[in-house]
């Protein structure tokens, strides 16, 4: 089966997901990663978005990340100040998703400006609750395309702290938690290399070149010595999260044409 | 003790040129009537809070009548970025915006301690990141137990806190349901705070642990059905998610933007939420 770069991205985010996470879920890549696999190899996951809805179980994928429907099927719905300070800052948090607008080798994230912060170039809007995913989730997944505007050598503003400048810098803070420790894009999965902690690329999707994958990428790209072998997305995930997507659409434009 | 007050009466009795006022609500219950009533009556330099602005700040902020913005999350959810805000924050359009901006947690700290009386929160927060660099008002404090340092954020206590919920009872006891946000907290950080609700029914029916506002902790309650449109009311509508969409194309051009705010905020009364919402009921 033929299949887009998104829809590989996503699939390879699901893959990752275990049955005893306690998955922060954002909008857009990582929702749909999520819960796919909760359709597909981790049924008993748990999903907390954080507008305060935990144990939550979408039917449809939401547009919001304060969707009625999230609310509506999750076990309990709890207000902003436990949903920080409780289940995120109390360390109950196993994978915390986070995109960005860039990125650097070292995990580090921005969403907050492009340009000076004073005077920018883009205002874009802020960090929300990504400041504290990154360092109170024991461990974060990122999802995000690869181009050269967002895998940049040096961020403009440190939203979300990954490893620094890399190396122990991220432990020498005193943050316990480990950090970026799967970067999933359109083209490869990444991991951080021990002691430095830069991102390596540890697998190829099927026909991505390297040269290919320098294109997007405004740093020299490490690679890990032997690249992980990947094993393409199957008919069934595929049909899985199209079903998903399909549901989703029909849902939303429903409401949207009434 | 609360009064049931039309909202144009509420908004002009409690809000003047100047006022720290939180509009709040997380995606779902957003005062947009209450905002709208805002614009209508003239206020101007206003410093706004909220967790996040959205469209409804984005109007305000395009209107020219916010000072200041203290925030964690500035986007129209679901779809991209607040055009206005950005006009303000990059061109000084239509005119300069103070920002102050902080985390989620931090944030919904803010309200709590507010709440509570007290004249900051502490959090484990803002590890590595740039933004205790750039807002003045994050610092850190030692724990006088431990020795660990955490971050410290000064208690938010707007004049007036302004939020929508799904009903009152006929004392004027407010329920609110579905995500909850920091409504709660917001409300009861400032001096004044005002409701808007779908409807007035006898009795709450709800349950003991249910999110309650007393009417002797409310000063203001205003019955505007819809208005929260184009977000939703948990039990009564459902998000108006083209809206939304819209927004982002009316937002991108100044002169759209400000015939769109004539047509369907200045010439309009909160009457017409209900018929906004008309297809949208459950």
């Amino acid at each position: 089966m033929t299949y887009s770069p998104y829809e590989i991205m996503v699939v390879s985010a699901a893959r990752f997901l275990k049955n005893d996470d306690v998955c922060f879920v954002g909008i857009g890549a990582p929702s749909a990663a999520c819960n796919l696999a909760k359709l597909t190899s981790a049924p008993n996951i748990t999903l907390i978005y954080e507008s305060g809805t935990i144990n939550t179980a979408p039917k449809v994928l939401p547009l919001s990340i304060g969707d009625g429907e999230l609310c509506s099927t999750a076990l309990t719905t709890v207000s902003g100040v436990e949903m920080f300070n409780y289940w995120l800052q109390g360390g109950r948090i196993t994978v915390g998703f986070l995109g960005a607008a860039q990125l650097d080798r070292f995990g580090n994230i921005n969403t907050t400006v492009i340009g000076n912060y004073n005077k920018p170039k883009v205002r874009l809007p802020g960090g929300g609750g990504a400041p504290e995913i990154a360092s109170h989730s024991k461990q974060v997944y990122i999802i995000m395309k690869q181009s050269p505007r967002s895998f940049v050598s040096k961020i403009d503003f440190f939203t979300s702290y990954g490893f620094g400048k890399g190396g122990s810098e991220r432990i020498d803070k005193g943050i316990t938690t480990k950090g970026p420790q799967l970067l999933i894009t359109d083209k490869a999965i990444w991991k951080p290399t021990p002691q430095s902690n830069e991102l390596q690329v540890v697998a190829l999707y099927p026909g991505v070149t390297r040269e290919e994958m320098q294109d997007t990428v405004g740093w020299p790209i490490k690679y890990a010595k032997n690249l992980e072998e990947y094993v393409p997305p199957s008919k069934h995930e595929l049909e899985v999260l199209r079903d998903l997507q399909e549901r989703t659409k029909l849902a939303h434009g429903k409401k949207e044409s009434n | 003790m609360t009064k049931f007050q039309p909202l144009s009466t509420a908004i002009n009795e409690n809000l003047e040129s100047g006022s720290f006022v939180a509009f709040e609500g997380f995606t779902h219950l957003i005062p947009y009537a209450a905002a709208h009533e805002t614009i209508r009556s003239g206020v101007k330099d206003l410093t706004l809070a909220r967790m996040t602005p959205d469209v409804i700040y984005d109007q305000m902020i395009g209107m020219g009548i916010v000072k200041k913005l203290i925030f964690s999350y500035a986007g129209n959810p679901g779809v991209g970025l607040l055009r206005r805000l950005r006009d303000a924050v990059e061109n000084d359009w239509p005119k300069p915006l103070e920002i102050e901006e902080h985390s989620h947690a931090a944030m919904a700290n803010s309200y709590e301690a507010g709440a509570s009386n007290l004249p900051m929160a502490i959090l484990r927060g803002y590890q590595g990141a740039d933004l205790i660099n750039v807002n003045p008002r994050i610092k850190t404090i030692e724990c006088p137990f431990s020795g660990e340092y955490l971050a410290a954020v000064p208690a938010l206590k707007p004049d007036v806190s302004i939020i929508h919920a799904q009903k009152a009872d006929i004392n004027g006891n407010v329920l609110v349901e579905g995500i909850i946000g920091v409504q709660k907290q917001a409300a009861l950080a400032a001096d004044k705070a005002l409701v808007t609700v779908e409807e007035v029914v006898l009795d709450l029916g709800s349950h003991p642990n249910a999110c309650v506002i007393p009417s002797w902790a409310i000063s203001s309650i205003s019955v505007v059905p819809g208005g929260a449109h184009p977000s939703y009311a948990q039990g009564y509508y459902e998000r108006d998610n083209s809206t939304y969409l819209e927004w982002d194309k009316i937002s991108s051009d100044r002169n759209a933007f400000s015939e769109w705010m004539q047509t369907n905020v200045l010439d309009q009364s909160p009457e017409i939420f209900a018929e906004r919402v008309k297809h949208l009921r459950e």
